[in-house]
This record gives structure tokens, C-alpha cells and sequence, in this order.
């Protein structure tokens, strides 16, 4: 099996794109669900502010995810755009 | 020159390596935990010993079962002999994989409830049954990623490729592996933090074990959610015939497909179970927050779950679009 270096380049994208999204997708899940934890806490301790806790939590897990939508955008590009 | 059938076995004999030595560290780990915890209950209830030791035993036990899955896997790898075909080298590889990183997560999530337990009940000695239930309910439900794993091995194991082309099957079963063993880490560990919670709620408020139990499988449930991922990616890996092709990108994909996915479940797995943790203690301290706390646990879990789906639409777009 002869691999041309067109193909070789491929490989190595779509290899790429894996380990991309696959390791970017372990710090949003991680620290989203620290701040989920820490936000049912006090709820538990202050259940008369809910919403102000859940806007709060919401507002800091979208800024947690923007690498895991980083690492998104890395693996489409390796996929679709690069090769 | 060596011929196939001394690389098929090579290849079975590292993978039953593979298998039991990380299918080793994590129920390890988690009995080891569960011990220092009865030490600590144990030392500070010297006349409640045998109910801890007890509990410790049992809770010990279940986080044991992972690492005999694992046992078992890498005992069919050294004493059954793969017939003689180059594909049947990935499959010893992705079945050793698959079980040993499978195993990981469940066992040191095991022993977690046992640990929560031991404590529980040297501080509500008259709670023993329900923490008890409450433990091995909690504990069994951590299992199932493992369980995902070894049926996975066994599937591989057992089914006849060798009708299949090499190119890219060898590395569609090798993803495969890698897909379910690496997703089990994750949700094998966050349904231990959300059990061990539940257990602590239940030695607090014995009255409340209804519904700390209940948030307690709810919780898990999301954080297995992931775990599910990683078998689905599998089964697409294994039962789908990809045709012959000459090229490396195509393999490649499809190995990143597994990878992607497996490494993907890992972090909502442990997030989801910080959520569900924190949510079922504050739930046996502050019952009247029920609502307001299961909502939140679920609002909280459903956004740390968006990484693994993004994980999980590259790993189909990897196998259905290129």
C-alpha cells in the first residue's frame, strides 16, 4: 500500500481533530460541573436567591465552555478546511 | 520472519497486560480509600467495628468486581488462541484496552460509597440498613460503565473479522476499544462522587433516605449519559462494514472517531458528578430546596454534558462523512 503525501496529511487532520476535541472536551466538563456544584450549594444555603444563583452559574459556565467550542472549531477546520 | 499467528499472540499476551494492569490501579484505589475511611470511623467508634467492617467488606467488594472483569479479560487473552489473521492483532489490542481503562473509573468510584458508609455509620449507628441499601444501590450503579466495557471486550473477542477487509477494519475495532474504555473513566468516577453524598445524606437525616436516594439515581443516570456515548461510537465501530480502501486518511478517521469520543466522556462524567454531588448533599441538609435543587443540578449537568456531545458529533461526522 503506497500512502502519498497528500493522504499522509489527511490522516494526520483528521488524527489531529480527534485528540482535539477529545482532550478540549475534558476542562469545560469538568470545571461546568465544579460550577453547577458550587451553585447548588447555595442554593441549598439560600434558597430565597435561585435565580439570581442560577443566572450566575449559567453566565460562568458559558464562558467556561468557549475552549471546549475552541477545540469544536479546530477539529471542523482540520476537517473540512485544511485538507 | 516471523509468521501471523506469533504476532496474533504477541499482541494477546501484551493486551492481557494491558488489561489487568490498568484494570488494577482503579479498584485499588478505591478499596484503599474505603479502608482508610473505616480506619478513620473505626477510631473514632471503637464499639461499632464490626458494622463498619462489615459495610467496608461489602463496599469493598462490589469496587473489587471491576477489576476481575478486567481479570477475566486478560485470562480468555493468554489461554485462548486467536486464529491466524493479521486482524486479529488490533482485536486483542482494543479488547485489552477497552477493559483496562474501563475498569478504572468504576473502581475508584466504588469506593467512594464505601467510604461515605463507614463514616456514616459510626456518626448514625441506627441508620446501618439504609446506608447499607443506599451504598450498594449507589456502588452497582457505578459498575456500569465497567460493565460497558467488558461487554464490549467480549464482544470483540467473540466475533469473526477475518471476512472483513484489513483496511479499515483493524482500525474501526481499534477505535472501538479505545471509544467504551476511555468513556467508562469518567462517569465511573462521577457516579461515585454522587453516591458518596447520597451515603453522607443518609447518615445525616435517616429520615430523609427516600428522597436523598432518589435525587441520588437521577444524578447518576446524567453522569452515565456519556458512558453511553462511548458504547454507541463502539457499536457503530464494530457492526458497520466499512468497505476495502487503499488509503491511510480513511483508517485514521476512524480510529480518531474512537479517541475523540473516548477522551470527550471523560470530563462531563467527572463535572456532572461534582453537580450531582453537591445537589444530594444540600438536599439531606435543606429538604425544602428540593425543587429548586434538582432543577439546577439538572441545568448545571446539561450544559457540562454540551463538550461530550460536541465530542460525539465530530466522532459521527469522522465515521459517516469522510
Amino acid at each position: 500500500m503506497a500512502i502519498e503525501g497528500a493522504d499522509l496529511v489527511r490522516a494526520a487532520a483528521f488524527l489531529g481533530a480527534g485528540i482535539a476535541m477529545g482532550l478540549g472536551a475534558i476542562g469545560p466538563g469538568v470545571g461546568e460541573g465544579i460550577t453547577a456544584s458550587k451553585a447548588c450549594e447555595a442554593i441549598g444555603r439560600n434558597p430565597a436567591e435561585a435565580g439570581l444563583i442560577t443566572r450566575t452559574m449559567l453566565v460562568g459556565q458559558a464562558v467556561a465552555e468557549s475552549t471546549g467550542i475552541y477545540s469544536l472549531v479546530v477539529a471542523l477546520l482540520l476537517m473540512f478546511v485544511v485538507v | 520472519m516471523t509468521d501471523i499467528q506469533t504476532w496474533v499472540n504477541a499482541s494477546s499476551f501484551a493486551s492481557a497486560g494491558i488489561a489487568i494492569g490498568f484494570g488494577a490501579i482503579g479498584a485499588a484505589v478505591g478499596e484503599g480509600y474505603a479502608a482508610s475511611q473505616a480506619a478513620v470511623a473505626i477510631g473514632s467508634r471503637p464499639e461499632q467495628s464490626g458494622d463498619i467492617l462489615k459495610l467496608m467488606l461489602v463496599g469493598q467488594a462490589v469496587a473489587e468486581s471491576a477489576s476481575i472483569f478486567a481479570l477475566v479479560v486478560a485470562m480468555l487473552l493468554l489461554f485462548t488462541q486467536q486464529s491466524p489473521h493479521l486482524i486479529n492483532v488490533s482485536v486483542c489490542l482494543a479488547a485489552g484496552i477497552c477493559m483496562g481503562f474501563g475498569a478504572m473509573g468504576s473502581g475508584i468510584g466504588s469506593g467512594f460509597p464505601a467510604a461515605a458508609a463507614c463514616v456514616g455509620t459510626a456518626r448514625q449507628p441506627a441508620a446501618g440498613g439504609r446506608l447499607m441499601t443506599n451504598m450498594l444501590v449507589g456502588s452497582a450503579v457505578c459498575q456500569t460503565p465497567a460493565i460497558f466495557s467488558l461487554v464490549i471486550a467480549f464482544i470483540l473477542l467473540f466475533t469473526d473479522f477475518s471476512d472483513r477487509p484489513l483496511s479499515p477494519t483493524w482500525a474501526a475495532i481499534l477505535g472501538a476499544g479505545i471509544s467504551t474504555g476511555l468513556a467508562a473513566i469518567g462517569p465511573g468516577i462521577g457516579g461515585g462522587l454522587v453516591a458518596k453524598a447520597s451515603c453522607e445524606g443518609v447518615a445525616r437525616h435517616p429520615a430523609n433516605a427516600a428522597p436523598v436516594t432518589n435525587l441520588m439515581l437521577l444524578g447518576q443516570a446524567v453522569t452515565q449519559t456519556t458512558a453511553i456515548y462511548g458504547l454507541l461510537i463502539s457499536f457503530i465501530l464494530i457492526f458497520r462494514i466499512f468497505p476495502e480502501t487503499e488509503t491511510l486518511s480513511r483508517p485514521m478517521a476512524l480510529l480518531a472517531s474512537g479517541i475523540c469520543m473516548g477522551l470527550g466522556a471523560i470530563g462531563p462524567g467527572v463535572g456532572e458528578g461534582f453537580a450531582g454531588m453537591a445537589a444530594v448533599d444540600w438536599l439531606s441538609r435543606n429538604i425544602r430546596a428540593a425543587g429548586e435543587l434538582t432543577r439546577t443540578m439538572l441545568v448545571g449537568q446539561a450544559v457540562a454534558e454540551s463538550t461530550g456531545i460536541y465530542s460525539l458529533v465530530i466522532a459521527l461526522i469522522m465515521i459517516f462523512v469522510f
